[in-house]
């Protein structure tokens, strides 16, 4: 095991007190270097960062110094002053804290350590959280959001005054997140109480080690030095395959249907498998296929995110006591928790990025010195060559994983709200502890005004609101909330995660009457924009069942068993990453030079040879456009391998660009690899004549205007701000004494959105939709990246039919809907029914 | 919001645009795309929920919502009241969002809904949200109105609704073609009663076929008139989805 060399604090290798090395020495274990090298330089006084893979003893390691020092101070008298808290663990998941006080007491009781131990989460009951305030345990096991609502208590400072440590778990996976930026404001406040609190983040491995070292110390005008690096590499290789097939490897799709034989032949090759999926519709779609052949009835589960808690509980303990062959899931079971032995990790479909392949993969054989056994089973011709490239990827430990970013302007104002509500703040000490926080860093003042504006009265230029002020200004300067009303607002609307409106589905049968049963199981919940789409008597697929949709009663949508075999599936929008940065190029660089397509199977090296003799390959920065005639309509391709989110926004704005252009066109699709538009104009010839420039059509000035104009319209930024409204405090999710009903709808977010910005289309919370969006669901920053790119650098061949790589994106279109724009088109055909219906 | 550009553009050029003429209990009226009905016969125009202040009333109780929707709604109620220049205003119930509404109002609005209320008479019915009727405003203000052959009330009658204009119910309908489905406010009518749409640019909708519209109609002869970008849309209920 190779430790990377960082500059430390002198102390490098600690030794263990007495209870330590006993009971290492029971185990017949030995601590591990990296145990020792972390727990010697945060004695020394370092804020550390621990990168190791699963296995490792990660966990253990980010303990040793609270555990260690809690010894030293042995147990607190009875009748001794208060003391606050010792240890702050927060992790992302609820599970994975009650797993880790599991772990955690088992040492603790062993050696006798006089240290405890409690967690906290949304679920801990009422009496407990008041008992823990009173008396604290040494060492907390909570959440960002737990660590949000003490935080905003007026008991915070007697609270966290004696916090020595703070210990983050995943810290790779909250800091990228809207969740990652409540907890890095939350950082900043524990410091103010506890100035020599350290920090010690555990994290798999990451694209830039850097962000983190610095995300876990203060920063502002006088930074911190970066927290220390121990970076713990290597465990065995793992034995990655990509799955053979006899079967042809399909053109297009993503549900890899066509290699499920296979895949059941290794279920039963194997102990226990985790088959990963990048979709639910996948999951449902698998899952379901898998039990039509499962002529040994293996017992294999489902698991992803939108199934009942008690069924996923159900799963999850199965696993864990290894009752299952094989269970398919969603990214729901992405993150750390131990699920008894697997020795098989298949991956459905592409994995979209290196560094979440490498993680799902590490869930394979905890054991860190033995490989991991992974096959992925890419579903289209497309995905075959990105799966080779994550395989190259993870041989060559390449990373992707994104960059921390700016913080959020929403999560900004939730924040400031919770300050109030803790004590009366100065909004100088809060904006000096705010940029302290590293997503923070570089916020203005002016904009800090902005938001401490709006969480006031709303930050309107018509002042009206003064009088209903949520935080009112002091004589002294300091804000403090109006009203404690307020306060029970804001715990009661706490947090980042922004859930879609959701019906439980219920299965219900119908009588010998034909009426519908009342009760009948809870299969799940389902989004309620999915639901608008049904009519009664269609069928989908949920919960490993063909449904019928009966209806919806009351907050339910009831629905039956189908008895059919072909549903009509949901397609439910999201939930599909978009290609990486990183993974993208691999592909660009693989249709680009020939010696590294060696690897690929033959069917597909057959279908890029013919593309040469057609058309063309792309050089790695060139962007291939294709145009041709295929039945009534023109077509024209882009190859731009920028993954599906940026794709889909540069459909939008080309086709308004064609349209002024006279190009007629009808419509678009995106892929993750490529576009393509079409239309009832000759666009191959347009360009011929000269009448259309492709470098004018590409020019990235289409990311000013022409941006602007869509984005009135876009239903993606209706979405985006839905989420700021509820997460700014704006609209509540729950009101003091209405909790009872989860589908509150008080008023719409879509309205709000739309006299806004009639009215005030520079106000903050539209500014703030606009940063999410751009990096969010438009991918702005990449489609401008990839302009940049591309610029003199567009190949155009016009062909007379279609070539070899535009057969899969051909097959795309008529399967996947271009998201919402809802047009009156629609209502038209429905009132000619009407008309046709009356003059016939 | 569509309403929004549209009252804009009426505002400027004053064209009647794809309105549609029906027929209430023997009583023609017309369904305009920016929300109102005008009754010809007696020069009346009858708007319903205008929900005014809805952003203040949320800015009492710690929702900041933007305060600009009262103004909003008005500048739709004056692109309507321009194009038919009614003799009569009817403003069919929930005029305000709640009790506190009217006597709150800012008092520039207060004078723009004394411009819009010069030279026609203006009857405020009396909604659920704001049953106590409004504070210093032209107008009288009452629970029901009979005249001109109908009668115009904020909640449907459970017991009769030949002749009856109502609101309350927030009506919306679907329809769905080529897997795209559209959701818009409407006009709803079996040609006995008509159940108005929301005017107030907060106010959201209800799907015709949620069980609070059971009963209020026959659904053989109901219609839906969807408010369109610029014109009404007429779909049987049959053809809507659910």
């Amino acid at each position: 095991m190779d430790l990377v060399e960082t500059p430390s604090s002198g102390r490098e290798a600690a030794t263990l007190p007495r209870p330590f090395l006993k009971w290492f020495a029971e185990k017949g274990w030995a601590p591990r270097a990296h145990q020792l090298e972390l727990l010697g330089r945060a004695q020394g006084g370092e804020n550390m960062l621990l990168i190791a893979p699963t296995g490792a003893g990660k966990t253990l390691a980010g303990f040793l110094p609270s555990l260690t020092d809690l010894v030293q101070r042995g147990k607190i008298p009875p009748g001794s002053a208060f003391t606050g808290i010792h240890t702050l663990y927060i992790s992302p998941l609820k599970a994975l804290t009650v797993d880790i006080e599991r772990n955690l007491m088992k040492p603790v009781t062993e050696m006798g350590l006089p240290v405890t131990v409690e967690n906290r989460t949304g679920d801990t009951p009422q009496s407990k959280r008041q008992r823990q305030k009173l008396n604290p345990p040494d060492i907390l096991l909570t959440t960002p959001e737990q660590v949000a609502l003490l935080l905003a208590n007026k008991e915070a400072e007697r609270f966290f005054k004696d916090l020595k440590y703070v210990v983050l778990d995943e810290l790779h996976s909250l800091v990228t997140s809207k969740r990652g930026h409540l907890l890095s404001l939350g950082l900043a406040r524990l410091r103010k109480h506890a100035p020599k609190m350290q920090t010690i983040g555990l994290s798999a491995t990451v694209a830039d080690p850097m962000d983190l070292q610095r995300w876990l110390v203060p920063q502002g005008e006088n930074p911190a030095p970066p927290a220390g690096l121990v970076h713990v590499t290597g465990g065995a290789a793992p034995d990655i395959t990509i799955l053979g097939t006899e079967t042809r490897i399909p053109w297009s799709g993503h549900v890899s249907t066509y290699a499920i034989p296979e895949v059941y032949e290794e279920i039963r090759r194997h102990k226990t498998t985790l088959i990963f999926v990048n979709t639910r519709f996948q999951a449902e779609l698998l899952f379901q296929t898998l039990w039509t052949i499962n002529e040994d009835n293996l017992p294999i589960a489902l698991h992803h995110g939108s199934l009942d808690a008690s069924q996923r509980r159900k799963v999850e303990a199965a696993m864990a006591d290894n009752r299952l062959r094989a269970v398919v899931a969603t990214s729901t079971l992405d993150m750390g928790i131990d699920w008894g032995d697997i020795d098989l990790v298949v991956h459905v479909g592409a994995p979209k990025g290196a560094s979440r392949l490498a993680q799902r993969i590490g869930r394979a054989n905890h054991r860190m010195d033995e490989p991991s056994k992974a096959i992925l089973v890419p579903a289209n011709r497309f995905e075959v060559m990105e799966c080779q490239a994550a395989l190259d990827a993870n041989y060559l430990g390449a990373q992707d994983t994104p960059p921390v970013g700016e913080g959020a302007l929403d999560v900004l104002a939730q924040h400031v709200l919770g300050m109030a509500c803790a004590e009366p703040f100065d909004p100088l000490a809060l904006y000096d502890e705010i940029t302290s926080a590293s997503p923070y860093a570089t916020l203005s003042w002016e904009m800090f005004e902005r938001i401490v504006d709006f969480v006031a009265t709303g930050g309107y230029a018509l002042r009206s609101y003064e009088r209903y002020a949520k935080i009112r200004k002091m004589e002294d300067g300091r804000w403090r909330v109006s009203n404690p009303q307020i306060a029970q607002q804001y715990r009661m609307n706490l947090g980042t995660i922004v859930e879609a409106a959701e019906l439980n589905v219920r299965l219900v049968k119908r009588n010998a009457k034909g009426t519908l049963g009342r009760g009948g199981m809870s299969l799940g919940k389902v989004e309620e924009y999915f639901l608008e789409q049904l009519v009664h008597g269609d069928t989908f697929l949920f919960a490993g069942k063909v449904l019928r949709f009966e209806g919806i009663r009351e907050n339910e949508c009831l629905v039956s068993n189908a008895f059919s075999l072909d549903p009509k599936i949901p397609a439910y929008a999201g939930g599909k990453f978009p290609l990486t940065t990183y993974l993208a190029d691999q592909v660009r660089a693989m249709l680009a030079e020939p010696e590294r397509r060696a690897n690929l199977p033959d069917q597909v090296r057959d279908w890029l040879s013919i593309q040469l003799e057609r058309s063309m390959l792309p050089k790695k920065d060139e962007l291939l456009i294709e145009t041709f005639p295929r039945g009534k309509r023109f077509f024209m391709i882009a190859y731009c391998f920028e993954g599906r989110l940026a794709h889909q926004t540069l459909g939008m704005l080309l086709t308004r660009r064609l349209e002024r252009l006279g190009a007629r066109p009808l419509g678009f699709v995106a892929t993750d690899y490529s576009l393509a538009i079409w239309g009832l104009n000759d666009i191959g010839a347009m360009i011929a004549d000269g009448s259309l420039s492709l470098s004018d059509l590409f020019d990235e000035d289409m990311l000013g205007d022409d941006l602007e104009a869509w984005l009135d319209e876009s239903y993606m930024l209706k979405r985006t701000f839905r989420n700021c409204a509820v997460i700014s405090g704006l609209i509540e999710r729950r009101h003091p004494g209405k909790e009872k009903t989860g589908r509150q709808v008080t008023v719409s977010t879509d309205l709000i959105y739309d006299v806004l910005r009639s009215h005030e289309p520079d106000h903050v919370l539209l500014e703030a939709t606009r940063r999410d969006a751009a990096s969010g669901l438009l991918d702005i920053g990449r489609l401008g990246d990839m302009l940049a790119r591309i610029k003199g650098h567009i190949t155009h061949r016009d062909l007379d039919r279609v070539s070899p790589l535009a057969v899969p994106i051909m097959l795309e279109i008529g399967k996947e809907n271009v998201p919402g724009e809802a047009h009156d088109a629609v209502l038209q055909e429905a009132a000619d029914e009407l008309i046709a219906e009356a003059m016939g | 919001m569509h309403r929004l550009g549209l009252a804009a553009r009426t505002m400027i050029a004053g064209q009647t645009t794809g309105s549609e003429d029906i027929l209430v209990h023997g009583v023609a009226a017309v369904c305009d795309p920016l929300g109102g009905l005008y009754l010809p016969e007696t020069g009346t125009l009858v708007v319903s929920d205008l929900h005014l202040e809805k952003g203040a009333a949320f800015a009492r109780r710690g929702m900041m919502l933007p305060p600009y929707d009262t103004i909003a709604t008005l500048n739709i109620l004056a692109a309507v009241i321009a194009r038919y220049d009614p003799k009569m205003v009817i403003s069919l119930g929930d005029n305000f969002h709640d009790r506190k509404g009217s006597e709150h109002l800012p008092a520039d609005l207060r004078a723009l809904i004394g411009d819009l209320a010069r030279g026609r008479d203006w009857i405020w019915i009396n909604g659920n949200h704001d049953p106590d009727g409004t504070t210093d405003l032209p107008g009288t203000c009452t629970d029901e109105l009979v005249y001109g052959g109908l009668v115009f009330r904020h909640e449907p009658s459970l017991i009769s609704g030949k002749g009856e204009i109502a609101g309350h119910l927030h009506p919306s309908a679907t329809v769905r073609r080529r897997e795209k489905s559209v959701r818009r406010a409407c006009f709803a009518s079996d040609g006995h009663r008509l159940l108005m749409p929301a005017f107030g640019v907060l106010a959201g909708g209800l799907d015709l076929r949620h069980k609070a519209m059971q009963g209020l109609f026959r659904h053989d002869t109901l219609i839906a008139h969807l408010l369109g970008r610029d014109r009404i849309y007429s779909v049987r209920y049959g053809n809507l989805l659910g």
